[in-house]
């Protein structure tokens, strides 16, 4: 018997090199001089004539080259000011680069942002022309696509509407739906992937596997790990300016983590009065098979769940319990040492003791908290000692949208 | 003006921002486009709508008028060129109307515009252009409106009124360059603004709007009416009436004792339309980041 494990749709493909190179980049830096002393009145200038020569240099982009292949599906991810926009904005062409070289295979769509330009005081009916026309068509082709733009849009009742009386969730569906009529091979898109309610996001997505069965290729720029393992051939994480890794999706989003949480100080376990005499957990935390603490974990590793107690007295059998909870609260496990009966076994008063939950990699995408706590023999309701939320741990990965990733065995079975 | 043929699907060196972009039927309808919104917003929820253009010169027109014809008698100095002095008022009104819109419209436009600059790769020149041709379209109107005022005030048509194209046309090339120059130093110097505004006040009295040339002529030297006649737009108003309205005022050639004198004002009008458009092209890599 055969087992299909459910995988996100559209999983990424290898990388393409066989295909003719659409976006080349090389050695590509941007700087921005940022006047020291704002110099913008002819008086300051004539006061101060050296003042305006000090700059700051602000090094966006560094040293950076790349090759995106025709009908790539291209991510680029960092950090807020890391110069990923400033990356897309050179590819565009709004900025010039410094030294280094861009080359465009194709037709390149030229914006970046969805509805820039629209005019909140025009009707729908304008606008959508007006931005198509921004966008490379001519007005002819504008208003033989708008009916089908307006359509997409689900927005045909509103044709007459002005903008500024749309909603934002219209809005962004107008703008997306003008957008994918440009006729380009190459797209930049600056983080909104998909917008609106959830049924207008399977259409947006739709349009993505769509232009990428036309070969068309797309850079994009975003924080959503999840549309970038889910969309994304390859995709770069940019850190400073720099190019710190290329690869696959999932590695990427592995390391863009690592990046956001790892290396932040690890969380201070809220320790517990160690002295006394009382029953009390000193320290809680979540283990990799390997046996590392971690505090951020990729949805395939299988993870443990720690904590290490103090016993105040003699204890026969006692519970030792870890719950885990996901960022919305919910209780998504509860781990007894009393599972199926088990035994804990006896300890003396003033032990220490280490309690391990293993558990398989079925976790989705989210940030668990984990709850240590003891209990005497029995249903567990006599605590002696709980920390609620005492680790916390960070899940990334393509997630399906359930609150578990399960493995499922599926078959289908003709009658 | 460079502008590399547009090679499709061919592998080309993405240039970056520029002035003038490499499609000039994009070009042309990004220009127009961009006139046509900002016309149909003016009026926006306004019950006149395009009236309203017409309004303010028409308003600057009647005032002036009265106080020049009722009350200091300009139209009366002398015999036959001050002939149909209302015309020649209001002609001359709505061609500086054209100028200064165009001029002051454009310092702001790119500052205005920053989100189209920072986030669609377009040519940037189509931003000032569009502000001209915008003022341009306000310009075709009024001039229908001077024409029917002109024929209910008893001028006659004229063969001159074909020479029209040219001394509109001289006009917005010296305001196009004015505003490309302009909208590009606005982005550095923030007080081009309130001096603009300044120069366009002086401009009025320095041209031939409210006094006619014959006026004018008669006191002052020659070498300061050679000065005076540096001034384009004193060039295209005076002309503008010469040939629209009487030919009782004299023409530019007339007035300068020879037609090889417009050459000066000509040659300014080319030199700022070029200085405009070289100080633009050369700020257009920069614009988006110095915004």
């Amino acid at each position: 018997m055969s087992t299909t494990t459910i995988r996100p749709t559209g999983a990424p493909p290898a990388g393409r090199p066989d295909r003719p190179t659409a976006v080349s980049i090389e050695a590509v830096s941007k700087t921005f001089r940022l006047p020291r002393q704002q110099c913008s009145t002819l008086k300051e200038r004539v006061l101060h004539p050296l003042r305006s020569t000090e700059h700051d240099e602000l090094k966006a982009v560094r040293e950076i080259s790349l090759e995106i292949a025709a009908g790539e599906f291209f991510g680029i991810v960092g950090r807020n000011g890391s110069g990923k926009s400033t990356l897309l904005k050179c590819i565009a062409g709004i900025y010039g680069v410094d030294s280094g070289r861009i080359a465009i295979a194709g037709r390149l769509s030229p914006f970046i942002e969805l509805g820039v330009g629209f005019n909140p005081d025009l009707t729908a009916r304008d606008n959508v022309i007006i931005n198509a026309i921004m966008l490379g068509i001519s007005r002819r082709q504008a208003r033989e696509r708008f009916d089908h733009v307006l359509a997409f849009a689900e927005l045909e009742e509103f044709v007459d509407l002005k903008l500024k009386n749309y909603s934002s969730g219209m809005l962004v569906r107008l703008a997306f739906a003008t957008a994918i009529e440009v006729d380009a091979d190459i797209f930049l898109i600056d983080e909104v992937l998909a917008v609106g309610d959830a049924a207008f996001q399977q259409k947006c997505f739709d349009q993505f596997f769509r232009l990428k069965r036309e070969g068309k290729t797309i850079v994009f720029v975003s924080h959503d790990m999840f549309s970038v393992e889910r969309f994304c051939d390859r995709a770069m994480l940019i850190e400073r300016g720099r190019m710190v890794k290329l690869g696959e999706p999932a590695e990427i989003a592995r390391a863009y983590h690592k990046l956001n949480f790892g290396q932040l100080p690890h969380e201070a376990p809220q320790k517990q009065p160690v002295a006394g005499t009382e029953t009390a957990i000193l320290d809680a935390w979540f283990e990799s098979t390997s046996g590392e603490r971690v505090t951020s974990s990729s949805r395939e590793e299988a993870l443990g769940m720690c904590f290490q107690a103090r016993l105040g007295e003699q204890l026969a059998d006692p519970v030792f319990a870890a719950t885990l909870r996901n960022e919305l609260g919910h209780t998504i496990v509860v781990a007894r040492s009393d599972q199926h009966g088990a035994s804990s076994g006896s300890f003396r008063a003033g032990e220490t003791v280490v309690a391990r939950f293993a558990m398989p990699s079925w976790l989705t995408a989210s940030r668990y908290t984990l709850t240590p706590s003891i209990a005497r023999q029995g249903t567990g309701a006599d605590a002696l000692a709980i920390t609620e939320d005492m680790a916390s741990v960070l899940i990334h990965g393509a997630a399906t949208g359930g609150i578990l990733e399960m493995p499922v065995e599926v078959r289908i079975e003709r009658l | 003006m460079r502008m590399p043929a547009p090679a499709a699907h061919k592998r080309q060196p993405a240039h970056g921002p520029s002035a003038l972009g490499g499609d000039l039927s994009r070009f042309w309808a990004l220009t127009f486009t961009l006139a046509r919104t900002e016309f149909k917003l003016r009026f926006f929820g306004s019950a006149l709508g395009y009236l309203w253009t017409l309004v303010r010169p028409l308003l600057f027109f009647g005032v002036l008028w009265l106080f020049f014809t009722q009350v200091a008698h300009v139209n009366r100095d002398t015999s036959r060129a001050e002939d149909f002095y209302g015309v020649q008022l209001l002609g001359s009104i709505v061609l500086f109307t054209f100028f200064t819109e165009a001029t002051t419209g454009s310092v702001r436009c790119i500052v205005d515009r920053e989100n189209l600059v920072r986030k669609i790769h377009f040519p940037r020149m189509v931003i000032p252009l569009s502000v001209v041709l915008l003022a341009l379209f306000n310009l075709g109107l009024n001039l229908i409106v001077v024409a029917i005022f002109a024929l209910a005030s008893g001028v006659e048509p004229m063969l001159s009124w074909l020479e029209l194209p040219l001394i509109v046309g001289g006009l917005v090339l010296f305001a196009a360059g004015v505003a490309m120059l302009l909208s590009a130093l606005f982005v550095h110097f923030r007080d081009i603004q309130p001096i603009w505004e300044v120069v366009c006040q002086i401009l009025l009295y320095a041209s031939p709007v409210i006094i006619s040339l014959q006026t004018i002529r008669a006191k002052l030297s020659t070498s300061m009416l050679h000065l005076y006649m540096l001034n384009p737009l004193a060039v295209v108003f005076q002309q503008f009436r010469h040939a629209f309205v009487t030919h009782a005022t004299p023409g530019v050639g007339q007035a300068l004792g020879s037609w090889a004198a417009i050459l000066e004002p000509v040659a300014i009008v080319l030199a700022v339309f070029v200085a405009g458009f070289l100080v633009f092209d050369r700020a257009a890599v920069r614009i988006a980041e110095n915004l």
